[in-house]
């Protein structure tokens, strides 16, 4: 009899565990910033993110070692349609899980481009250009096969408590969106915006580098960029945003 | 230094029109630290003008307190169709320009 | 002391480092700089800035004084001032006849709450003065410009 009631406890919770519930009505991240912060986002002009998105449209086309972007991959607007809505996603040739801004730095360095380094203005710009391109398409990465393990690791993450405050993503994002912390509305936390110039930082950045804010909000040591933890969590976070439109390049608080 | 210039499609003349701009600068403050704790020098954009027709339409004089990559609005009468532009420099003597063509209908 | 001195006067006479929260200053050193001394007209400037600013880094505000814009009549100037900023003078936009509008949009810094000055310089040496209100919300989690 106790271990028919163990049964019925367990398969839920494990079912629950496997694929955990997503927030509803799921609500993009814009739907938790101010109409003067959606307007920027809005506005093709005045978005600063423009600037970058201007910077990667260069250099796309720039020669570099007599080569280029659109050497292999010709019209970003045709090519890259649809790219940054399925990352993160496992890369066969790397042998694991990248994000849009890893994959681009591994191919501009293989195609006789320099070292990108994290948050640097031309990463930033070449993955804000590429992003656009997807602006509008639903999320839809993969967590089949050799992405399975990466995603149950983000999952596992993004509940386990961290930092003095002792909190994880979803004491937040889960079980508090929509109410206020320090007069700002909590998000759902979905990653549908990145990379977003942030009105914190005055400049754009990556969801690594709001990811590892986050940890510090909590008091957390944050993880360092490009580890593999942030990365399975930026996958887990994707899967759970899945459906919802790309804003790339956002502007978000 | 790269910008962003909007002027409209076309202008009615004698009308003003709206001018669009906006400037990639950090517009450093000079009172942030980096992670060592070391002040970021202070670095902002603090001269802007445009002319059109063959004279200063507007000018800014900048100070800190404009946010990064700063961003204006302003308003010009429609003479002749031609080239308007946008030139600033910072406090390190760095410069960018911009320039659209108006189209006075 | 000339009106082309107005911000150069206020990056200097503020401290160069801010307090936990900002004190607000005195901006009438700044108001008299612009003016001469003359005391400005109270009203004629619309000030459009949100009630709650989202974040102090970026605040959209647009400034219109209402002007016929003729070579007679004109704004010659509008000159802006946030009284808790650690440098008060934010920006002077020169405009003429030949701007057609006295209007210009831009984002500005705000270090607090705190109320927003707007001095307009017009032709036939005249001057207008708006105040105007506006809260600044923090940011939740304290994210370190660097990190």
């Amino acid at each position: 009899m106790r271990s028919l009631l163990v049964l019925f406890i367990a398969l839920p919770l494990a079912a629950a565990a496997a694929a955990p519930p997503r927030p509803s009505p799921l609500k993009n991240g814009s739907e938790f910033q101010s109409a003067d912060v959606r307007a920027l986002q809005a506005d093709d002009f005045a978005n600063p993110m423009a600037l970058w998105v201007d910077r990667g449209r260069a250099l796309w086309s720039a020669a570099r070692d007599g080569r280029s972007c659109a050497g292999c991959h010709g019209d970003a607007a045709a090519s890259m349609k649809g790219v940054a809505a399925r990352y993160p996603r496992f890369d066969p040739a790397l042998g694991r899980v990248v994000d849009l801004g890893q994959r681009v730095a591994a191919c501009f360095e293989s195609s006789g481009g320099a070292k990108l380094p994290a948050e640097s203005d031309d990463l930033l710009a070449l993955t804000a250009y590429v992003a656009l391109q997807s602006r509008g398409m639903p999320l839809a990465v993969s967590i089949d096969g050799p992405a399975r393990a990466t995603w149950e690791k983000g999952r596992d993450l993004y509940f386990t408590r961290v930092g003095q405050l002792d909190m994880a993503c979803t004491s937040c994002h889960d079980a508090s969106w929509g109410k206020t912390l320090l007069a700002e509305p909590v998000s759902q936390g979905h990653p549908t915006g990145w990379p977003a110039y942030r009105l914190e930082w005055q400049r754009p950045g990556s969801l690594q580098r709001r990811l590892r804010a986050c940890f510090n909000g909590v008091r957390a040591e944050m993880p360092p960029y490009d580890s593999p933890d942030l990365v399975a969590l930026e996958l887990y976070l994707a899967w759970r945003g899945r459906g919802l439109p790309l804003e790339s390049p956002g502007v978000r608080r | 230094m790269l910008g962003r210039l909007s002027v409209p499609p076309t202008v009615k003349r004698g009308a003003p029109f709206a001018v669009r701009v906006i400037v990639q600068h950090p517009m450093e403050t000079g009172f942030r630290r980096d992670y060592d704790g070391k002040a970021i020098p202070m670095n902002i954009v603090d001269k802007l003008s445009c002319t059109y027709g063959g004279r200063e339409v507007f000018r800014a004089e900048l100070g800190s307190g404009i946010a990064a990559n700063p961003y204006f609005v302003f308003y010009v009468v429609a003479r002749e169709s031609g080239p308007l532009a946008v030139e600033w420099s910072d406090d390190r003597g760095q410069t960018g320009k911009v320039a659209a063509d108006v189209k006075v209908a | 002391m000339r009106r082309r001195d107005f911000l150069a006067a206020g990056a200097a006479a503020i401290v160069a480092l801010p307090a936990s929260a900002q004190e607000v200053h005195d901006i009438d050193p700044f108001v008299n700089a612009i003016t001469s001394g003359a005391t400005p007209e109270a009203g004629g400037i619309d000030i459009e800035l949100p009630q709650i600013a989202e974040n102090g880094h970026s605040v959209p505000l647009t400034v219109r004084v209402p002007s016929p814009m003729n070579e007679l009549d004109h704004v010659t100037a509008i000159h802006v001032i946030a009284e808790r900023n650690p440098r008060p003078a934010v920006a002077s936009f020169h405009l003429g006849p030949w701007s057609g509008r006295a209007e210009v949009s831009t984002r500005i810094r705000l270090a607090g709450t705190q109320k927003l000055t707007v001095v307009a310089a017009l032709s036939g040496n005249r001057f207008r003065i708006m105040k105007k209100p506006v809260a600044v919300a923090s940011a939740a989690c304290i994210d370190e410009a660097s990190l």
